[in-house]
């Protein structure tokens, strides 16, 4: 029964090369003021927003502009891959707008690592709840910058078995 | 390059405007040799690029399955109290 309705769930993953931008669209089966707590508190984010089977810690909260998220994503064995999302501007329950960043364990954001900004949006859909987020690159060099940490870092070689998994399941497809 | 052009059906200017964001990418690589200039795929970056986005993808999947399952145990709390 879960799986059946998973399945009837919209999930769009758009990559744009020219305005080099990421679109991510997403239904989710519940109400829109429960789909925005989950995006927008400490203790909620920490249970979903890592990838399996990576786990969420949040270290610094505060989710108004000029705020941050600080938060490692920490893989079975133990390494952590810390990163920040300052909040721009935030429309309860609409949008938020941010900037990502690459970050060491205090929280300081690596100068030399491109930051994409991020526009979430909260839309009705029938009884569920539709999130649009776009990532967005300064340039076409940024978009490559992020490639070639991401073949550097680590994260990439966990999301590769990640990626398997996924194709095993037929979730890619 | 007009070779390379010819079956997109656009002016040359705005083909060598996508071949630059191509080549700054790192996609392509181009060469002048006189006054013909050759193209060539990148093949490795190209590969790394598309993995990428491929990690990327599965990465936003299996965070949202997960917060599927929250929020289907969010709505049972809700449900039961």
């Amino acid at each position: 029964m879960e799986k059946t309705v998973a399945a009837e769930l919209q999930f769009d993953f758009v990559v744009d090369k020219e305005k080099h931008t990421i679109t991510v669209k997403r239904e989710f089966a519940a109400g829109r003021q429960l789909v925005w707590d989950c995006h927008t508190k400490r203790e909620l984010l920490d249970r979903w927003f890592a990838p399996k089977p990576l786990t969420t810690k949040t270290s610094h909260m505060e989710f108004k502009p000029g705020g941050y998220w600080h938060y490692a994503m920490i893989t079975p064995d133990g390494q952590a891959f810390w990163s920040r999302l300052d909040y721009q501007a935030i429309h309860p329950i609409d949008s938020y707008a941010a900037l990502d960043g690459f970050c060491d364990e205090a929280g300081i954001v690596n100068p030399d690592m491109p930051r994409a900004r991020w526009d979430v949006a909260f839309t009705d859909a029938k009884e569920r709840t539709l999130v649009t987020t776009v990532v967005l690159y300064n340039s076409a060099g940024d978009v490559q910058k992020a490639i070639d940490m991401g073949l550097k870092d680590g994260l990439a070689s966990t999301l590769e078995r990640l990626d398997e998994l996924l194709l095993e399941m037929g979730e890619t497809a | 390059m007009g070779e390379l052009a010819e079956p997109f059906g656009m002016a040359l200017p705005s083909f060598m405007k996508h071949v630059g964001i191509l080549e700054r990418t790192g996609l392509i690589r181009s060469r002048k040799h006189g006054r013909i200039r050759t193209c060539a795929l990148e093949q490795k970056n190209l590969a790394a690029a598309e993995r990428w986005f491929a990690d990327q993808r599965a990465m936003w999947a299996s965070r949202y399955q997960n917060l599927d399952s929250l929020l289907e145990s969010l709505n049972g709390e809700d449900r039961g109290s």
